[in-house]
């Protein structure tokens, strides 16, 4: 099975630093605007998830959302969450460190399409 | 890093600044409680220049006390008299015109070109509009019956909050101010982190035009500041230009104090060209190739950057080749230099994310058909440009129907005009749409069938301070510029007069 979401180890390292200090975390992929189309790390619950969200995993301990209209046009592919220096803006927990997390994509092959990990609703 | 030379370094001096800045609160210079800074970064160069309070939940309390304490005189101020006040802060930047582009160029690394024949006479003009608006407006009287009147009086919301996104730090910062002052309302304003500079040294300018506390000015990240600003339950109201996971989380913390939300988010734009606009090579034929080139405005770091362009089959190789041939007259240098085009993207991660998303499209199968990577800067080489870049493909593709938010075009053609509009509208936003012809019946027909707040048609980035923009679907809610968008600072009084002496005969 190949998993939809993935996670560098820097990423990861980062990901124990936030938790360390916010505690339990979820992300959000956002959609356009100055700086959409990355993915959000938040405390977790403090975004509200429902049946307009797709959950497509678990990367590091942290589940994983994206809106489901959004879902539609990246289900080809699979996302990698690394981290990249430079100083981003909105809510996310990393701000502050100088770094952000960013989305890397890329194809699934044929042989990988048949066996994708679940998404399910975000309701459940 | 690519080795795309663009235009050779002239020396050009970078404008001074303070080794460190405060948060203006009250009507002062204000250190943030607990005396944390950050480093700002010019994309320019990629190197830091000044530092920047790293404000917390103390600071923004602190901001909303002082806005509540200048709100019952300034709510209940004469209109004449704010419309002084904001005719004064037009004239100060004015005056200042160069120098404040020059911050902001450094700030955010867009061509001074731009920022001076746009970003900041745009934002003098909003401010000079709004004082205009307030002197010329009136309310509404209905007599509803000979013995009942209806009186609508309008009343500024008190204190609000506004959340200004980096592509446009001054004028984004206007669009939200100038009608929150016009209104009446006390403001406390968060800047984007990347780019606070340039609205500080703004409000050193007219820091002594408004009295203390009716505009505070309180730096910081996102989740140190801006959510404590969108969560509080003593604003009256929330502004803010971002995306959209931002977005819902604002919606969310405003839901729980019932805080009216105005939202500008993303945007797909798309660009629409028809046949007949080939069917002469005149200076209207010149302004189509200007306007499907216009993606590079700004880096494309713009909410309605005509992202994706959409081409009509019969005109389709012919013309993508003219746009081809015009976006690679674009010409790249350093942003402060007079003759640049086209500067560098604000940040490091920006920078990574549009060459990210160049990457993916190419995966997909998307042509590049011209650019493609990062460019060089001789001198320049910690900053973060990249080339203008065109890629064919269709509009099922992820470069088609995410906001890359860089100089990044992506092209597709049509076949007629409902399927024009069938691609068009096949986008989660609706923020903006060109649509170019000869052809007025269909121009008007495309733009009404077209899903977006502002069509330009025939033109495009004109920002017209009397012209309401705002989106559709995922775009957002509310309009900003012209007069209506008092409407979301101010509450509707209405007195019901009755002017009858006889009792309604229930009790």
């Amino acid at each position: 099975m190949t998993e939809r979401v993935e996670v560098t180890e820097a990423a990861k390292q980062i990901i124990d630093q936030l938790r360390e200090e916010h505690g339990e975390l979820m992300f959000h992929q956002s959609g356009g605007c100055c700086d959409g189309s990355s993915p959000m790390c938040f405390p977790k619950g403090d975004l509200m998830i429902n049946e307009t969200d797709v959950y497509l995993g678990t990367i590091h301990g942290c589940d994983f959302f994206m809106s489901k209209d959004q879902f539609e046009y990246w289900k080809h592919t699979q996302l990698t969450v690394d981290i990249t220096s430079g100083r981003g803006s909105s809510f996310s927990l990393e701000i502050p460190l100088g770094i952000r997390f960013v989305i890397k994509s890329r194809l699934y092959s044929e042989e990988e399409a048949k066996d994708l990990s679940p998404t399910r609703s975000g309701e459940n | 890093m690519s080795d795309v030379k663009t235009a050779s370094v002239n020396v050009i001096e970078k404008p001074k600044f303070k080794d460190q800045y405060e948060n203006f609160i009250g009507g002062k210079w204000t250190s943030p409680i607990k005396g944390q800074y950050f480093e700002n970064v010019s994309p320019v160069d990629g190197a830091n220049f000044t530092k920047i309070p790293r404000s917390t939940a103390e600071d923004i309390e602190k901001a909303i006390d002082a806005a509540w304490a200048a709100a019952p005189e300034w709510n209940n101020s004469a209109a004449a008299y704010r419309s002084n006040l904001l005719l004064k802060i037009a004239d100060v930047m004015e005056q200042n015109l160069e120098a404040l582009a020059r911050a902001e160029t450094w700030d955010n690394g867009k061509a001074i070109r731009e920022t001076m024949a746009a970003d900041l006479p745009l934002a003098v003009d909003h401010f000079r509009y709004f004082a205009g608006v307030i002197r010329a407006e009136e309310g509404s009287v209905s007599e509803l019956d000979s013995n009942t009147v209806c009186l609508n009086v309008t009343e500024p919301l008190g204190v609000v909050g506004q959340i200004i996104p980096w592509n446009f730090p001054i004028l984004m910062a206007t669009w939200k101010l100038a009608p929150a002052l016009a209104a009446g309302n006390c403001v406390v304003l968060k800047p984007a982190e990347q780019t606070p500079v340039g609205i500080l040294i703004l409000m050193e300018l007219i820091e002594d035009i408004l009295p203390a506390g009716v505009l505070n000015i309180v730096n910081g990240f996102g989740a140190e500041a801006g959510k404590p600003l969108a969560s509080s339950s003593r604003i009256n109201k929330i502004a803010f230009t971002g995306e959209t996971t931002t977005g819902q989380l604002i919606m969310q913390y405003a839901s729980k104090n019932i805080t009216p939300v105005t939202l500008e988010l993303g945007g797909k734009s798309p660009n629409v060209f028809f046949e007949s606009v080939m069917d002469a090579d005149d200076e209207f034929f010149d302004k189509c190739l200007e306007g499907a080139t216009m993606f590079a405005l700004n880096q494309g770091e713009v909410c309605t950057c005509p992202s994706r362009l959409l081409v009509q089959e019969s005109i389709f190789d012919a013309f993508v080749e003219r746009v081809v041939e015009r976006t690679k007259a674009i010409k790249l240098g350093h942003p402060l230099s007079p003759d640049t085009m086209m500067g560098a993207q604000a940040s490091n991660d920006q920078y990574e994310k549009i060459l990210n998303y160049i990457n993916i499209g190419k995966e997909e199968g998307a042509e590049v058909l011209c650019g493609g990577g990062a460019a060089y800067n001789e001198g320049l080489e910690g900053g973060y440009y990249i080339q203008p870049t065109i890629l064919k493909g269709n509009n099922k593709m992820r470069v088609f129907q995410e906001e890359i938010f860089g100089p990044v075009l992506c092209v597709t053609s049509f076949k007629d005009e409902a399927d024009a509009i069938e691609v068009a509208n096949d986008t989660l936003y609706g923020l903006g749409a060109g649509v170019w012809t000869r052809d007025t019946h269909q121009a008007y027909q495309i733009s009404r069938a077209i899903k977006a707040g502002r069509i330009w048609v025939n033109n495009y980035h004109n920002y017209p301070a009397h012209a309401p923009f705002g989106g559709y679907k995922k775009s957002g809610i509310g309009r900003e510029n012209h007069k209506m968008m008092l409407a979301h600072y101010r509450h509707t009084k209405n007195m019901l007069i009755s002017y009858d002496k006889k009792a309604m005969g229930f009790f």
